[in-house]
């Protein structure tokens, strides 16, 4: 009833592909935003924001890279978690080389290290394609991982071999390490994740994003139209890990606080494949459902023996949390393989009819 | 500058020739793991080949069978009953994947066919670790009947061990290897699985049932994990790290073709070789553990050469 | 489409019961004391993981059964799952923080790294019994971090003594370090760098991935052609039996091949059998159960079922090694109590409880844990002491002690260690530091 477009005109091509074509979507990303600007930091406890929103808005980001390169142009990708590592390992070289620049401008930067190593190895995508290209990424993550533990100079010698971020200010606050308060991290990191969503919406939407679509779908019908696939798909791989990058720069100065090799393996790039399989190939939207769905998952399945007063042992809860996370995959991917995406999509479409469906 | 061509280049050539037995040695340990590695690899090729499935959950069907082999040996069962238990259980497995996980799946997206494979990995990650705990568990070698002891060889005045176990492994390996490559093309189940690999729906219009394949293409794979599982445990212990293991067989996928039964074999003892002999001569040189990421190296630049892999059947998609 | 809503509804559940889940942070009961077991028991590192995760709940679900908790508080204790996972660790670090822990045992050296940090800031302190960053011994530096007994570098240096004092001394030998290619394993090698030019030793660095831990063969064949004299091993989970399989198939002299007491389980030389004979590895209290306190988990824990290990598992290293943890903490919570008067404590009584632990070999005799280990004591300027530790070797079936106790070498390691923590404080102007009288 209240979600209809009834009246709302679109007199020129420019109004029609607006990022929210209908007056109500505007409003509602408006009362999101300001729930998520103002409500949560006022209302949320440090456990909220540490463990649930940050993490969501950091893989949230990440998979908008992957999706990028998964759901718009159209390359299985498995080395997201290696090139979340460059973006993390920049950041940390960048901060201890250049202490007075803002940490701001070093995530930013690291995000192009990150590009520069997802161009190189984007290159295979030019021979190979699907599950060939899938395992050629492999070869990234796997080689990134060993270059992480084996190049002292990254981790800048330390003993641990492990990255510690330094206390940062932004305006004489704390924005890093320990010392800065959950909700100042948390801010910083949703005005990035929206800021890049942002560019992210209106990248898929322009120049760049139709010529990746059109990869996709069909290469050699895109190539006969003029997009050579060569720059299209580098660049893809590029964008892709510049998210990726800063993602990573982000996991650790915002929220962990401290890496090792293992904070980027290959099991970080498995979640980042089923957030965006999970929230719906080729759909922003999507990579926050899935981030949000498949971290807060487990979270979720731990506390729920808690919200019943029994006690069970964590090892058990573990196992079967598995077991649940296994088969929960499998039944989404049976409902509904387009992902949580569609599912909304689906949702909307009927509220737009509702209550007089046809 | 010298100095580094000639530690790259020239000395690890020399110190090949100077002590043959480490050489041969080495080489000996390419072939072991590269016959397990060929294992792992067919198990990916059969069902790929069958069902365009890349089945991402390899890894844990091998240490589900080899975990639910020492459980049911713990439990007093007789070891020729077990393992027959055991391919009970993969039968079970098979049967099960194939009713609730791929026939409601059938026709969709390649990729959604994967991720529901590691959805199937996540799963019995946690059942394995449920019925049989997570700590690592010793294969009962002497039950089944497994060589321990070792032959040692005098090789141009060095020393060669040779490990009976690892005899018996690479023998296992090969008679399941050949098995089945007689299986796949002698007989009239090997002739409808190549039917299916080819065309489905010509397959299904010849009257070959498309889910009585995917149940034997699975149940075969599950036979070849139980091996696997039984073999590497034997060597090591058996764990979940044990799963890792089976990531190493898709650098051999790649050099071999995900359909090519014969790919996957050489494929497997390129990649076992290759990597043995890349971290004993040239990774001291980098600091070691370049196992990691080598064979991905081997299996990416064979593939500029020839993308089709070894024994591609076909072009494979390709730009 | 029934599927569809269903699934539409599951999704929607679980994000928003991820909700209603955490606002049920209980509040601070005045009448316990919540100690949060950061335990791992699936995983590669289960092997490993769960013998301590046993033991360390066993000794304090014990204290709990027998006396009724300590001083007369009970205590509450939860196990969070970390699968030896850094993020992991940390979200159980965040999520159980604000019940009120008093203390955390991360069991982890990358998960320690990462809470080092938040310790002063949430008053928590960190126990991380012989593992960790070694420099955190460093007490005036580092006030909420505690690595008693001994640091990795106190414990790679009485390695090399122990070597050292073998046939001829260690001058001129090779000596090979085969580690686990994480933060854990490479913590040593610095002091073993720097050792090695004072003492005139050559290092033989075989780095082990965390993907190649079953899969070993090259690194010892490796080690077959550069033919260490000695092997020393910071290796983990699935990486120990495997090495030590490897070591046999090479033939490697097994006597002179040592491991840190984190390669020294039951489990990890358990599928060697009889080829692991001769394996040595160090150690910090001892095996086996006999002694009182162990009777008594036997007697109020394991035999009332409230315990996950199989009877027989008891008193295998690891899991003295969990009840060894567990009497630390029972014991700062002890000496928490006393200096504070405060029963209920939080981690700021803890802190206090832990800087002052002194555990004597009366009070060892007192808890029924007589010879256990050797006396312990924790000041403000030391957190780690440089206690003796001895040298266990493998005879097939179980663990023997084969030295006395001896002290690493104290001379040598703390001014390194100083200097290691003032190199970490250093970028960190506002580090909170104490002075020490």
């Amino acid at each position: 009833m209240l979600y209809r477009e009834a009246g709302q005109f679109k007199t020129t091509y420019r109004a029609d592909q607006a990022v929210f074509p209908i007056r109500q979507d505007f409003i509602g990303i408006i009362a999101i935003l300001a729930v998520l600007f103002v409500v949560v930091p006022l209302t949320f406890n440090d456990f909220w924001l540490k463990s649930i929103m940050i993490p969501t808005l950091i893989f949230a980001l990440a998979a908008i890279g992957l999706n990028l390169l998964t759901g718009y142009a159209g390359q299985l990708s498995l080395g997201t978690g290696g090139f979340m590592g460059v973006g993390a390992y920049a950041c940390y070289k960048l901060a201890t080389i250049f202490p007075d620049v803002n940490i701001l401008i070093h995530i930013f930067l690291s995000g192009f290290f990150a590009a520069g190593v997802g161009f190189i190895f984007g290159l295979p995508s030019l021979r190979i394609k699907g599950f060939y290209l899938a395992v050629a990424t492999l070869a990234s993550q796997f080689f990134l991982e060993w270059a992480f533990g084996r190049i002292a100079w990254l981790y800048n010698y330390n003993d641990s071999g492990a990255i510690e971020v330094p206390t940062r200010t932004l305006f004489g606050v704390p924005i890093t390490s320990a010392t800065a308060a959950p909700v100042t991290q948390y801010l910083i990191v949703l005005a990035i994740v929206v800021l890049l969503t942002w560019v992210a919406s209106n990248l898929v939407r322009g120049r760049f994003g139709r010529a990746w679509m059109a990869v996709r779908d069909m290469d050699i019908a895109a190539e006969l139209i003029g997009i050579r696939l060569l720059p299209t798909k580098l660049m893809a791989f590029a964008i892709s890990s510049y998210y990726a990058g800063v993602a990573g720069a982000l996991m650790v100065f915002m929220w962990l606080g401290a890496a090792e090799v293992e904070s980027f393996d290959i099991n970080v790039s498995f979640q980042l494949l089923f957030m965006v399989i999970i929230g719906g190939l080729g759909s922003l939207l999507g990579c926050f459902l899935g981030a949000a769905f498949i971290w807060n998952l487990p979270i979720f399945l731990r506390a729920v023996p808690e919200m019943f007063g029994t006690h069970v042992n964590a090892a058990t809860v573990e196992h079967i949390q598995f077991m649940i996370v296994g088969g929960l995959i499998v039944f989404f991917l049976i409902v509904e393989p387009n992902g949580l995406a569609r599912m909304w999509a689906v949702a909307k479409e009927k509220l737009r009819r509702w209550p007089f469906p046809y | 500058m010298g100095g580094l061509l000639y530690n790259v280049f020239i000395d690890p050539f020399m110190q090949m020739g100077s002590a043959p037995d480490l050489l041969l040695q080495v080489l000996w340990e390419g072939f072991v793991s590269g016959t397990l590695y060929a294992l792992i690899a067919l198990g990916f090729v059969l069902i790929f080949k069958a069902s365009g499935v890349f089945n991402f959950a390899q890894g844990i069907m091998v240490v589900f069978g080899a975990l639910s082999l020492v459980g049911l040996i713990a439990l007093g069962v007789p070891a020729i009953l077990a393992i027959v238990m055991c391919i009970g259980i993969m039968a079970a497995l098979a049967y099960s994947v194939e009713k609730l996980v791929l026939r409601p799946l059938v026709n969709q997206e390649p990729i959604i066919l994967f991720m529901a494979t590691i959805g199937l990995n996540f799963f019995l990650i946690g059942l394995g670790e449920l019925v049989f705990g997570g700590e690592p568990k010793v294969m009962p070698t002497e039950q089944l009947g497994l060589p321990t002891g070792s032959w040692d060889f005098d090789v141009l005045g060095g020393l060669v061990i040779i490990q009976q176990l690892d005899v018996a492994a690479a023998a296992v390996a090969c008679t399941l290897v050949a098995g089945l490559a007689i299986f796949f093309n002698k007989t009239r189940i090997g002739r409808a699985l190549r039917a299916v690999a080819d065309d489905h729906q010509a397959a299904l219009s010849v009257g070959i049932s498309l889910n009585q394949i995917w149940r034997i293409v699975w149940f075969s794979a599950g036979i070849v994990a139980l091996a696997t599982g039984i073999m590497w445990g034997a060597r090591s212990d058996v764990s979940f790290a044990l799963s890792i293991v089976a990531l190493k067989a898709l650098p051999v996928l790649i050099l071999g073709g995900f359909t090519s039964i014969p790919g996957a074999i050489v494929g497997g003892l390129i990649i076992g070789f290759g990597e043995k002999i890349a971290e004993f001569y040239w990774g001291p040189l980098v600091g070691g553990s370049i196992e990691s990421w080598f064979p991905y190296f081997l299996a990416l630049i064979f593939l500029l050469f020839r993308p089709q892999g070894l024994f591609g059947e076909k072009i494979i998609d390709r730009v | 489409m029934r599927f569809k809503k269903m699934a539409l509804g599951i999704a929607a559940a679980a994000m928003l019961g991820g909700g209603l889940l955490s606002g049920a942070t209980p509040s601070n009961a005045e009448d316990q004391i919540y100690i949060p077991l950061l335990t791992y028991r699936t995983g590669p590192f289960a092997g490993s993981g769960t013998p301590i995760a046993n033991g360390l709940h066993d000794y304090l679900t014990m204290l709990n059964e027998r006396d009724g908790g300590i001083g007369g508080v009970k205590l509450a204790i939860e196990e969070c799952e970390t699968g030896y996972n850094a993020q992991k660790g940390v979200e159980c670090y965040e999520g159980t923080k604000g019940k009120g822990a008093v203390v955390y045992n991360p069991y982890s050296t990358g998960i320690t790294l990462q809470l080092i940090p938040k310790a002063p800031v949430d008053k928590i302190p960190i126990l991380s019994m012989g593992y960790g960053l070694s420099a955190t011994a460093v007490g005036s530096k580092f006030p909420w971090t505690f690595n008693a007994p001994a640091t990795y570098w106190s414990q790679m240096s009485a390695i090399i003594k122990y070597i050292d004092s073998q046939d001829g001394g260690i001058k001129g030998k090779k000596i090979g370090f085969i580690y686990l290619d994480v933060g854990y394993g490479r913590e040593p090698i610095p002091l073993l760098e720097e050792l090695s030019k004072e003492m005139g030793f050559e290092v033989l660095l075989v780095p082990v991935g965390g993907k190649e831990m079953q899969n070993q063969s090259s690194h010892w064949l490796q080690v077959r052609k550069e033919k260490p004299d000695y092997m020393i091993m910071w290796g983990w989970g699935a990486m120990n039996p495997t090495a030590v399989k490897e070591a046999a198939k090479i033939r490697y002299p097994m006597d002179k091949f040592i491991g840190v007491w984190w390669s020294g389980g039951n489990v990890d030389l358990r599928p060697a059998g009889e080829d692991g004979k001769g394996y040595k590895s160090t150690n910090f209290h001892s095996t086996g159960t006999n002694y009182g306190a162990i009777q008594d988990i036997i007697k109020h824990v394991v035999d009332k079922g409230l315990s996950q290990v199989d009877k027989a598992s008891v008193g295998d290293n690891y899991y003295n090694r969990g009840v060894m943890n567990a009497v630390l903490i029972a014991e700062a919570i002890r000496t928490a109590q006393e200096k504070t008067g405060v029963k209920a404590i939080t981690g700021v009584e803890m802190r206090v409880g832990l800087e002052n632990l002194n555990l004597t070999s009366e009070r060892l005799a007192e808890i029924g844990l007589e010879g256990f280990t050797n006396p312990i004591k924790v000041t403000c300027d030391d957190h780690a002491g440089a206690h003796p530790i001895y040298i266990q070797q493998w005879d097939g079936k179980g663990w023997n002690k084969v030295s006395d106790w001896f002290t690493p070498m104290t001379e040598r390691v703390r001014p390194k260690l100083v200097a290691a923590a003032e190199e970490w404080v250093k970028d960190k102007p506002d580090w909170e530091t104490q002075t020490c009288e």
